[in-house]
């Protein structure tokens, strides 16, 4: 009698789903802000004490917040890409300071170099909070309005860069 | 959200960073304050360590979202908007208690959904064999004949 | 020298395996008497070869073999040695190593109690069971094996877990895996049946004390894995639905269905295709877990390291095992046949209602555990499923189960009637209402949610008091016998069936009240400060240096003072540092009571040298483990009926009888 295959009917169909899910990560939390504008904030800017970093300050350019730290051991991974991203001058990468202190953010980049065009200290996290940010590093990719386009989390690889990120930087230019 | 907010608030927690954890432990505030606190971080997930309510985490993200509840419960705002804020920021994810949408219309009815269509089948299937003669009989029904002869145990 | 030795041995008892399973299934097709004998003597083979494996492993870990590479990822020589021998089952490798030594056991252990039993059905059942192993034995040969070499071997190890390195934790891994492993035996039986196209009641009497004793075993496992995370995490917490908590929660659903199910089938010989059914669904559900906790396809606390290619051999290992067995199921059902008729009202039909809401339930947790998941895969965003969804659906699924269990015992077989069931029991139901409306009061403040939760409880003890009254008064009608007499004389099977139930009340009332009452404090505390909480005064005395064999840290002593002004109590609770993996640890203080717990615990060090201190007040915490090991002796009792043991001596007694 057929009804006796319902078991196996649901358990196939739970089966497919689990095979799915082998190859997906539960625990990355995507962003629910691409698509949106950037939060408004105005923070300190890194080294020039009188200065301030605000969202309106990148408008009509396309550019990249990284989210880092001198605390944090994977952005010292990814610090090199950052580096030779910058060094390539194809869009401008800007800093958000983590939870950190002005010193040690300075020493930090002092010793492993700068590849920020400005760096905007968030020392409570607030703004971080309200980018969405949960862990360090992240980056985002804004266009010329002021709306997220990409969100990455954790450090960037060298083939992300190229595969991911430049040639959006490209159809947003 | 002003500028002048943002500007006030962070100074505030500048002077917070010299303390090895910034926990806020509102021995000053009252217990109902705390209550109202706990039972909203209780519902909200910390996405750092994943498994535990930001409630429960000790981890620095889950302190940070913590006494965000409690600035805004303090501001005034309801439970709703609060949630509302975490889910502007990180998405669904946030949440424990998963909003009703289309999307988890299966997960919100499924149960019920599922107890009933149980009971319906369960139902039918007695119907339909009230229609045909009891013919099975069992071995094992000899040993309840003999235990109803002797007269005990035969509800056991 | 002693790994090696270790894992041929294992490699022999995947082997022993095959033949047995080929044996099993070839010499039931051709009923040749001496290949029917083999699966006896080879299950016990294959146990020895096992166990030898394990111990090897064992060994390793207590002599400190850093060449052993799961020793060196999980121990430490600073460990104390109890924890060393636990740690040769903390790992994902050693656990498997464990499940399977459990599987061998049981194997043996049908071999050696199933004289009595026709050798067709025993070889069946031994093959089944030796089938699944040899996918386990697969599985850890090929991706998970535990005497893998590190060479050069390490210094040291990276220690257990600090987590793990806990008596609770200890017993918990083995408890649960022997009631996971113990649910192959009706499995095993339940496809035996569907080849064999026979299934009667003496199927289900065989079956029944196996599923009982499995079901014991993840009572207790479950119970203590949630008492662990009560007195370990440091928040008072006992129950997250966590996807691991979930995925041994389901198969107790459906065991403890399948358990009154087979009582049917036992007694009255209906419910034969839904017990055959829950049998696998309950295996299956086992089976699932395994896979859950180390595929990585869900975040949890639980979680082993994962590695997609171990998910994809499970996963492949569960399509198999639980696909066949289905599909088995689809085709041969129907021979098996449906078993007698019963009336709408009847006990009969109670335990179908009870065994619907217990699976609808575990169908409903599952459909929670996994539905982020579905999201996910389909691209429709990320969700959590947590405590608010579960709590919301569970209650009031089986609230109306527990209705039931006052009902079930008090009707009669096949046909009730509904006027005689009402007269039985309006008096405890008076009772239980009076009582809970009564006690929220005398506790301290009034919810509908503590006295439905009362209600319930008060109606099952009540009803089953009322139950055994009957009884005992029915019985002594017929008879001379005085009371003791014939409370001698009721089945052990029905008053483990009392104890059980009664297990289930006490749970009940330890989750209302504690969810109902308990009241929690977080304050900051320098030593010589107090907090009040509900009558009770805590006082941080001092705060002193802490060396462990293996850790470092502070202790605080903090002095509980009742409403009286008199000690109630001194709590030392403690943060601790794990050297090796750097983790801290925070050890609560726990007074325990059989009313209520008093529970401190030390949250975060402040710059100025006080601590954020947590006090919580616990009102009747502890029935929630209690109910639930009354819950796991009811069990033992209704094993221990002398009805499973007495079968050779009373079948000559019965002149006309044809088995």
């Amino acid at each position: 009698m057929r009804k006796y295959l319902l078991p196996l009917a649901v358990f196939v169909l739970v089966a497919i789903f689990l095979w799915r899910g082998l190859f997906l990560n539960p625990q990355e939390v995507p962003s629910p802000l691409i698509g949106k504008s950037i939060p408004e904030f105005s923070l300190p800017k890194l080294q020039e004490e009188n200065s301030v970093v605000t969202s309106e300050t990148f408008l009509g350019k396309v550019w990249v917040l990284n989210v880092f730290a001198s605390w944090c051991t994977p952005c010292l991974d990814e610090h090199p890409m950052l580096m030779e991203l910058a060094s390539q001058n194809r869009v401008m990468i800007v800093g958000l300071n983590y939870k950190d202190g002005f010193q040690s953010a300075a020493d930090w980049l002092g010793k492993h170099g700068n590849p920020y065009s400005a760096v905007a200290v968030d020392i409570d996290g607030l703004v971080g909070m309200d980018f969405g940010v949960y862990g360090v590093p992240e980056t985002f990719l804004i266009d010329k309005s002021g709306v997220i386009r990409y969100k990455k989390i954790g450090p960037l690889s060298s083939t992300e860069i190229q595969d991911e990120l430049l040639p959006l930087v490209e159809s947003l230019q | 959200m002003t500028k002048k907010f943002f500007l006030s608030t962070a100074w505030l927690f500048f002077l917070s960073l010299s303390s090895i954890s910034n926990a806020q432990p509102s021995s000053d505030l009252s217990a109902d304050f705390q209550e109202k606190v706990k039972s909203i971080s209780a519902e909200l997930r910390c996405l750092v360590c994943q498994n535990q309510t930001i409630a429960d985490s000790n981890a620095s993200l889950a302190i940070d979202l913590r006494n965000q509840v409690s600035r805004m419960l303090r501001q005034g705002k309801s439970e709703q908007e609060i949630k509302r804020y975490m889910v502007e920021r990180y998405g669904d994810f946030v949440l424990y208690d998963p909003p009703v949408k289309w999307q988890t219309w299966a997960l919100w009815f499924g149960p019920f959904l599922l107890l009933v269509l149980a009971i319906a089948f369960l139902v039918s299937s007695q119907l339909k064999r009230r229609a045909e003669p009891d013919s099975d009989f069992n071995p094992a029904n000899r040993e309840d004949l003999r235990a109803l002869l002797r007269g005990d145990k035969d509800q056991l | 020298m002693i790994p090696e030795i270790g894992h041929f041995s294992i490699i022999l008892a995947l082997w022993v395996s095959v033949a047995q399973t080929l044996i099993c299934f070839g010499g039931a097709v051709r009923s040749s008497p001496r290949l029917i004998a083999f699966p006896r003597y080879s299950s016990y083979v294959i146990f020895l070869l096992t166990l030898a494996g394990f111990c090897c492993l064992a060994t390793s870990f207590l002599v400190d073999d850093f060449s052993v590479l799961n020793v060196a990822s999980n121990s430490n020589s600073q460990l104390p040695w109890p924890y060393k021998l636990a740690a040769s089952w903390g790992s994902h490798e050693g656990s498997l190593l464990l499940w399977v030594l459990m599987l061998s056991g049981w194997m043996s252990a049908v071999s050696l109690f199933s004289k009595q039993m026709p050798d067709e059905m025993r070889s069946l059942i031994l093959g089944v069971m030796s089938a699944i192993a040899i996918g386990f034995y697969l599985f850890m040969l090929l991706t998970s094996n535990p005497f893998d070499r590190l060479l050069p071997p390490a210094v040291d190890g990276r220690d257990l877990n600090p987590l793990l390195q806990d008596p609770g934790m200890v017993i918990h891994p083995p408890m649960l895996y022997m009631g996971y492993v113990g649910f192959s035996v009706v499995f095993a039986f339940a496809i035996g049946a569907l080849i064999s196209g026979k299934l009667d009641s003496t199927w289900a009497r065989w079956s029944r004390p196996w599923t009982t004793a499995a079901w014991c075993f993840l009572t207790v496992g479950i119970a203590l894995g949630s008492w662990w995370a009560y007195y370990e995490l440091g928040w008072g917490g006992w129950w997250f639905w966590d996807p691991v908590e979930n995925a041994s929660f389901m198969p107790w659903l459906c065991g403890t269905a399948l358990i009154h199910s087979l009582s049917v089938t036992e007694k009255r010989g209906s419910f034969k295709i839904w017990t055959v059914l829950l049998s696998i669904i309950t295996f299956s559900l086992s089976l699932l877990g395994t896979f859950l906790v180390r595929s990585g396809v869900l975040t949890s606390v639980h979680a082993f390291a994962t590695d997609p290619e171990r998910g994809v051999f499970i996963l492949g290992f569960l399509i198999v095992v639980i696909g066949a067995s289905l599909l088995l199921f689809a085709w041969r059902a129907p021979k098996v046949g449906l078993g007698g008729n019963f009336n709408f009202i009847s006990r009969e039909s109670a335990l179908l209602a009870n065994n619907v809401l217990l699976v609808v339930a575990a169908a409903s947790v599952l459909l929670g555990t996994l539905y982020p998941l579905f999201l996910d895969a389909m691209g429709l965003g990320k969700i959590s499923v947590g405590p608010p969804y579960f709590d919301a659906i569970f209650f009031p699924l089986m609230a109306p189960a527990m209705f039931l269990m006052g009902i079930g015992p008090v009707l009669r077989w096949k046909n009730a009637k509904t006027l005689e069931l009402a007269t039985k029991l309006k008096w405890a139901f008076a009772i239980s209402l009076v009582s809970a409306i009564i006690v929220p009061i005398l506790m301290g403040g009034w919810s509908v949610f503590v006295s439905i939760g009362l209600l319930l409880g008060f109606w099952i003890v009540v009803s089953g008091l009322v139950n055994l009254l009957e009884q005992i008064r029915r019985i002594r009608m017929g008879s001379e016998r005085t009371i003791f007499q014939v409370i001698n004389s009721l089945p052990r099977s029905y008053y483990g069936m009392l104890v059980a139930h009664f297990g289930v009340a006490v749970f009940i009332f330890g989750v209302t009240l504690v969810k109902g009452y308990e009241e929690e404090r977080d304050v900051k505390l320098a030593v010589g400060g107090s907090v009040e909480l509900s009558g009770y005064r805590f006082s941080l005395a001092s705060l002193d240096d802490l060396i462990g064999p293996n850790y470092n840290g502070i202790k605080g002593t903090v002095f509980v003072h009742g409403a009286d002004g008199k000690l109630v109590s001194t709590l030392y609770p403690e943060k601790r540092f794990y050297h090796v993996q750097s983790m801290p640890m925070t050890e609560a203080a726990i007074d325990t009571g059989f009313f209520r717990d008093l529970y401190v615990s030390l949250g975060e060090a402040l710059e100025d040298g006080s601590w954020v201190v947590r006090v919580y007040l616990k009102p009747f915490v502890d029935w929630i483990w209690g109910g639930a090991f009354l819950m796991a002796l009811g069990g033992l009792l209704a094993i221990s009926d002398k009805k499973y043991r007495s079968k050779r001596r009373s079948v000559p007694n019965q002149a006309t009888v044809s088995s």
